[in-house]
């Protein structure tokens, strides 16, 4: 190939073609050399000594930076495809598999310090039982302090996105150490779960499992259930908004009311609103229904047949 | 051309050579999948979920 390009020559050198070489041959190859490239004749098999390649040099040599940058345009374009493929789809390979295991040891860690409850009941029946009303309170539930950072310390039930949806909650709204890794995050300093206040956490709407992916799907009256390692928390869904990014009232103490004294148990939800994209947030709010200690049986609302 | 080029110095014959380009595609997605991409998105800022945060 270097050899060939080496030897080119200008044009008019089809004159000095070797001798008995037949003219139809160089009339034949005088269109492609002109504007065929080398790419499509492999040098291998395509180029012998007697073939007349060398032209006039600048067309050729133009043909040649437009055929690079072609490549590179296409190198840019597979590159780009790749680049979503790996956001919309490989990102939730990984962040599904590694949110199952926190979601799995963080609940073993529960049933692992229940031993006189759950050692009973749990070999004996294989359906665990619902919470009976005398376990359901509405009044404040104990105290659970701010966790540290990206500590996963309760996850999610959400019955309308299907029986078997289950995602950590843990501390903080990086993307980097939380929402990437763990799926659900807490807005620090905001209520915990059940306390006086709004819980209020984001995730994301696509990629990295998104556990928010479905949050427009949520209805009136829908129940999000929290589960923490002491307590189980149920909350009603009771509206929903799409706000923009800088309304960082919707996590207010008390919903849209900034500086408002806490007067009830809010859940709030954020996520990314269109889908795809990061121009809006679709903010849906929750109140709480009642909480439940652990070790009594899981709540109703998560047997409830949403079909 | 970049990919006559390739070509040409890619040893063996066509087979080998369609291996040895399939090998080396695979290891640079591996590549980007495993560190390009995931370095790189935090600056596309494409992926925003939360309120009064850099939204």
């Amino acid at each position: 190939m270097g050899g060939m390009l080496g030897t080119r020559v200008p044009a008019g050198s089809q004159a000095r073609a070797p001798r008995g070489y037949r003219p139809c041959n160089v009339l034949t190859y005088a269109g492609p050399t002109m504007t065929q490239d080398t790419d499509t004749t492999p040098p291998s098999s395509g180029s012998t000594p007697r073939e007349p390649r060398h032209r006039a040099s600048g067309p050729r040599a133009l043909d040649r930076v437009l055929g690079v940058t072609g490549e590179l345009m296409i190198a840019a374009g597979v590159l780009l495809g790749l680049f979503v493929v790996w956001q919309l789809f490989y990102t939730d390979v990984t962040a599904d598999r590694e949110q199952s295991q926190i979601v799995e040891d963080f609940v073993a860690g529960i049933t692992a310090a229940e031993p006189e409850t759950t050692a009973s009941a749990a070999p004996a029946v294989d359906v665990v039982e619902t919470i009976p009303a005398e376990f359901q309170f509405t009044d404040d539930p104990p105290q659970m302090d701010q966790p540290a950072h990206a500590e996963t310390f309760a996850v999610m039930y959400v019955p309308r996105w299907g029986e078997d949806y289950v995602k950590p909650i843990a501390q903080g709204v990086d993307k980097a150490q939380v929402l990437n890794v763990i799926g659900i995050g807490h807005y620090p300093d905001t209520a915990m779960p059940g306390e006086l206040g709004n819980f209020a956490v984001a995730g994301h709407r696509t990629t990295y499992g998104k556990p928010f992916s479905d949050i427009d799907m949520l209805d009136l009256g829908d129940d999000v259930v929290v589960q923490t390692d002491e307590a189980w928390f149920v909350y009603e869904v009771v509206n929903h908004e799409i706000v923009l990014p800088t309304d960082v009232q919707v996590i207010a103490p008390v919903p849209n009311q900034p500086g408002a004294e806490a007067d009830g148990h809010y859940l709030t939800m954020t996520s990314c609103h269109p889908r795809f994209s990061a121009a809006q947030r679709w903010i849906v709010h929750a109140e709480l229904k009642y909480w439940a200690p652990v070790g009594h049986g899981v709540p109703a609302e998560m047997r409830e047949d949403l079909s | 051309m970049i990919s006559t080029w390739l070509w040409s110095h890619l040893p063996g014959n066509a087979w080998v050579k369609t291996l040895i380009l399939l090998i080396a595609f695979v290891g640079l997605v591996a590549v980007l999948f495993e560190w390009v991409f995931p370095w790189l998105e935090p600056y596309l800022g494409i992926q925003e979920q939360t309120v009064g945060q850099g939204g």
